[in-house]
């Protein structure tokens, strides 16, 4: 993973000094609070219903073994013990003192770590794929165009006040698509072109929130050494005509619709052509300089397939389950990627006490490489796991909690904190979650049901990305009371669809039977192996329709 | 009156600012230095041509745009920015502009919500003058505009990226 020079340790320390002058002027009464709003949620501190919440940057996704230990060490001295992984590949703190703040960040800092940009109004942490580097479905890895992203976006003068949030999500992969891309501000596929040279397709004006639209393509293929002047050129267009009237109107999704993708494409254009030769224009070998960042492990060679695996599958049925669930594959033969899953009943979502962050990081020392990867879906990832190993590592994490075999199963939600957390919330969402994966434990039944996205969010701010769920929940508020509204159909993939709505809202206690019958609907109507969402697409909303609100009436 | 930063000093503000709108009259009564809206500089030139052009100094708000005087920015003593907000990041983009693309080599002035912490973002971006708000603290902006030694990224107080120093 990319390690610190003295160029990032000088910035991220200053950094430090910066906010914690700022924390200090706020206290003395110097900065006022709106003055102090934008400052500290540049530095990732929010403050929520219940505390300050602070939110630690990830850059797509990727941990040390030390970094986890410092995150599990911080979480017991400044929290309450445990950390909660984000839809965003980041990691947040949900109790800390606002006065413990910079202390944090200095803590953060001695491991290469920090919050900048993970809020505010400004660039965000850039998001990928959580098997870069690993999958054998990538063209390249994506990890260093992510690194040229974070080091150019990070303190960016001209494009710290934007008209609201930004996130940059890349994805390496022709036939699939992890990292959602076209539901974000910008999507960056990478591409080979005819030539075989790298560059880029260039997506524009995705988003979910208030009005999901997917992504338009805007360039199909940009050289490789013009990533940053581009990028600069579509902010800069976004920066100086974006709305600042309306905060539900300024994201760049509603500037695209506004000018069409075809006249938001011609300005940038126009800008494009003003500093594409500038001195932004990348080098060969700065490159190189980041991609010796993410160089192979020392792998070990293996000619064959693993004969320890194949016996421990014909084995044990629920290790073979595990295996066929979340385990993937790996352009290293000999080794897999494997999915830690965080979801168990009763636990929201994404958290994670501090022993289990040490345990972590335990694991990823003795199974690979001493990394780890967050994922968006709120899972971890040990990305370089010897074969031989999986049997020794599905035993050393079943009693941790790590092993339900549920990976993109219908109880792998994703879930943001909701009602119960977070203040713009309104209605819980973790009850929601929690009583789906109670009455859906039947694994067996699961699998046959195959892989289905159920997402959840408390508000249509959207964190849980309901719009692009298989099944989507949404928290409403009618008249004080907590309602969920369905929508079916959604995908945040290669094919990417925002979800129908289903019809009227549902009570919490409702939300289980409702989602069974939806169920029952899809395996009725499926056709031999058919996915959910390939049902959906072919019969549409109303059997659905018609099933849930006859059945309720 | 807000604190004129100027070289890391307070200096005394010579200029005089006329509100967006003033017509032909307000303009040429109007004695000393005077600072224009670039829109009404637009629509009234004619009636300042006898007028130094050292003594004249063109504002933008936010929502103007610096293509509309051009090159033509650069026979001015003075361009002033104005932040309506300190959260409207509109202003840091027509600084590079004017920089930039214009290559006006005179005064680059931030006026209006002027705070301590955006003053090295504004910096950056080709402000050598800052109209600090009067109720911030000189010493603060002056201690902000030093707040990073390093930069990742080019801008126009240092238009070489890091990348391209890293490996010189």
């Amino acid at each position: 993973m990319y390690r610190y020079d003295d160029y990032d340790h000088t910035i991220i320390q200053e950094r430090v000094k910066q906010f914690a002058g700022q924390t200090q002027r706020y206290l003395a009464g110097e900065l006022s609070g709106p003055e102090f709003l934008p400052l500290r949620l540049q530095n990732g501190l929010y403050v929520q219903r219940m505390a300050p919440m602070l939110r630690i940057c990830v850059p797509y996704g990727m941990l040390s073994s030390v970094q986890l230990r410092r995150l599990a060490r911080i979480t017991r001295d400044y929290d309450k013990g445990y950390a909660h992984f984000t839809t965003r590949q980041n990691v947040q703190l949900n109790w800390p003192r606002l006065e413990d703040a910079p202390a944090i960040l200095a803590e953060l800092a001695d491991v290469e770590m920090h919050a900048v940009q993970t809020s505010g109004n400004c660039i965000r942490n850039t998001t990928t794929d959580q098997f870069a580097g690993v999958t054998p479905d990538e063209i390249i890895d994506p990890r260093p165009y992510c690194e040229l992203i974070r080091q150019w976006s990070t303190f960016h003068p001209e494009f710290a006040f934007l008209p609201r949030k930004f996130k940059i999500a890349v994805n390496a992969c022709p036939d699939v698509d992890r990292a959602a891309i076209k539901v974000h501000d910008i999507g960056i596929q990478i591409v080979r072109n005819d030539a075989g040279e790298i560059g880029y397709a260039v997506l524009v004006g995705g988003g979910l929130g208030r009005t999901p639209i997917i992504a338009s393509q805007i360039r199909d293929f940009l050289p490789e050494k013009d990533l940053l002047t581009y990028l600069e050129a579509i902010i800069r267009v976004y920066n100086r005509y974006g709305r600042r009237d309306n905060k539900y109107k300024a994201r760049i999704k509603i500037l695209v619709k506004a000018l069409t993708p075809e006249g938001f494409a011609e300005k940038v254009e126009a800008e494009w052509q003003q500093i594409k030769a500038g001195p932004a224009h990348l080098t060969e070998a700065e490159i190189e300089r980041i991609k010796q960042h993410f160089t192979l492990p020392a792998y070990e060679k293996f000619p064959g397939g693993s004969e320890a695996l194949a016996t421990a599958r014909a084995e044990s049925a629920h290790f073979s389950n595990w295996v066929a669930r979340n385990v993937s594959a790996h352009r290293q033969p000999g080794y897999a990627a494997v999915t830690l899953t965080l979801k168990v009943l009763g636990v929201p979502p994404g958290d994670v006490t501090d022993t289990q962050l040490e345990a972590l990081a335990d694991l990823a020392d003795r199974f690979s490489f001493s990394e780890l990867r967050v994922t968006h879906e709120q899972n971890v990832v040990l990305a370089d796991v010897r074969e031989d190993d999986l049997y020794a590592l599905w035993q050393t994490i079943k009693p941790l909690g790590f092993a339900t075999p549920n990976l993109n199963t219908l109880t792998d939600v994703i879930c943001c904190p909701g009602g119960d957390y977070c203040s713009l919330a309104n209605a819980k969402s973790i009850p929601v979650a929690e009583a789906i994966q109670a009455r859906f434990d039947d694994l067996d039944y699961l699998y046959d049901l195959g892989p289905i996205d159920l997402n959840i969010s408390g508000c249509m701010n959207a964190c849980g990305h309901h719009h692009v769920g298989n099944i989507g929940v949404l928290g409403v508020d009618k008249k004080g009371e907590e309602w969920y509204q369905v929508s079916l159909g959604g995908d945040s993939g290669l094919n990417a669809s925002i979800g129908q709505i289903l019809g009227p809202s549902f009570a919490r206690d409702q939300m289980p039977d409702v989602i069974q019958t939806i169920l029952d609907t899809y395996v009725e109507q499926r056709e031999s192996e058919e996915l959910f969402v390939d049902t959906f697409r072919r019969i549409g909303l109303k059997p659905f329709k018609e099933r849930v609100y006859g059945a309720s009436n | 009156m807000a604190h004129l930063i100027k070289q890391s000093a307070v200096q005394a503000d010579e200029w005089s600012q006329l509100a967006r709108g003033a017509d032909a009259e307000a303009l040429t009564s109007a004695t000393g230095k005077i600072l224009v809206h670039v829109g009404d500089w637009l629509q009234h030139a004619a009636s300042l041509a006898d007028k130094d052009t050292q003594q004249i100094g063109i504002w933008f708000d936010s929502d103007d745009e610096p293509e509309h005087l051009g090159e033509n920015c650069q026979r001015f003593a003075l361009i002033a920015v104005n932040f309506p907000a300190f959260t409207d990041g509109r202003g840091y983009s027509i600084g590079r502009l004017i920089r930039e693309r214009y290559r006006y080599q005179g005064e680059l002035r931030a006026i209006g919500d002027v705070l301590v912490d955006q003053v090295f973002f504004m910096k950056r971006c080709g402000f050598d003058a800052f109209a600090l708000r009067e109720d911030k603290r000189v010493e603060a902006a002056l201690d902000a505009l030093k707040a990073f030694s390093q930069t990742y990224q080019g801008a126009v107080d240092n238009p070489i990226p890091l990348f391209r120093r890293r490996l010189s």
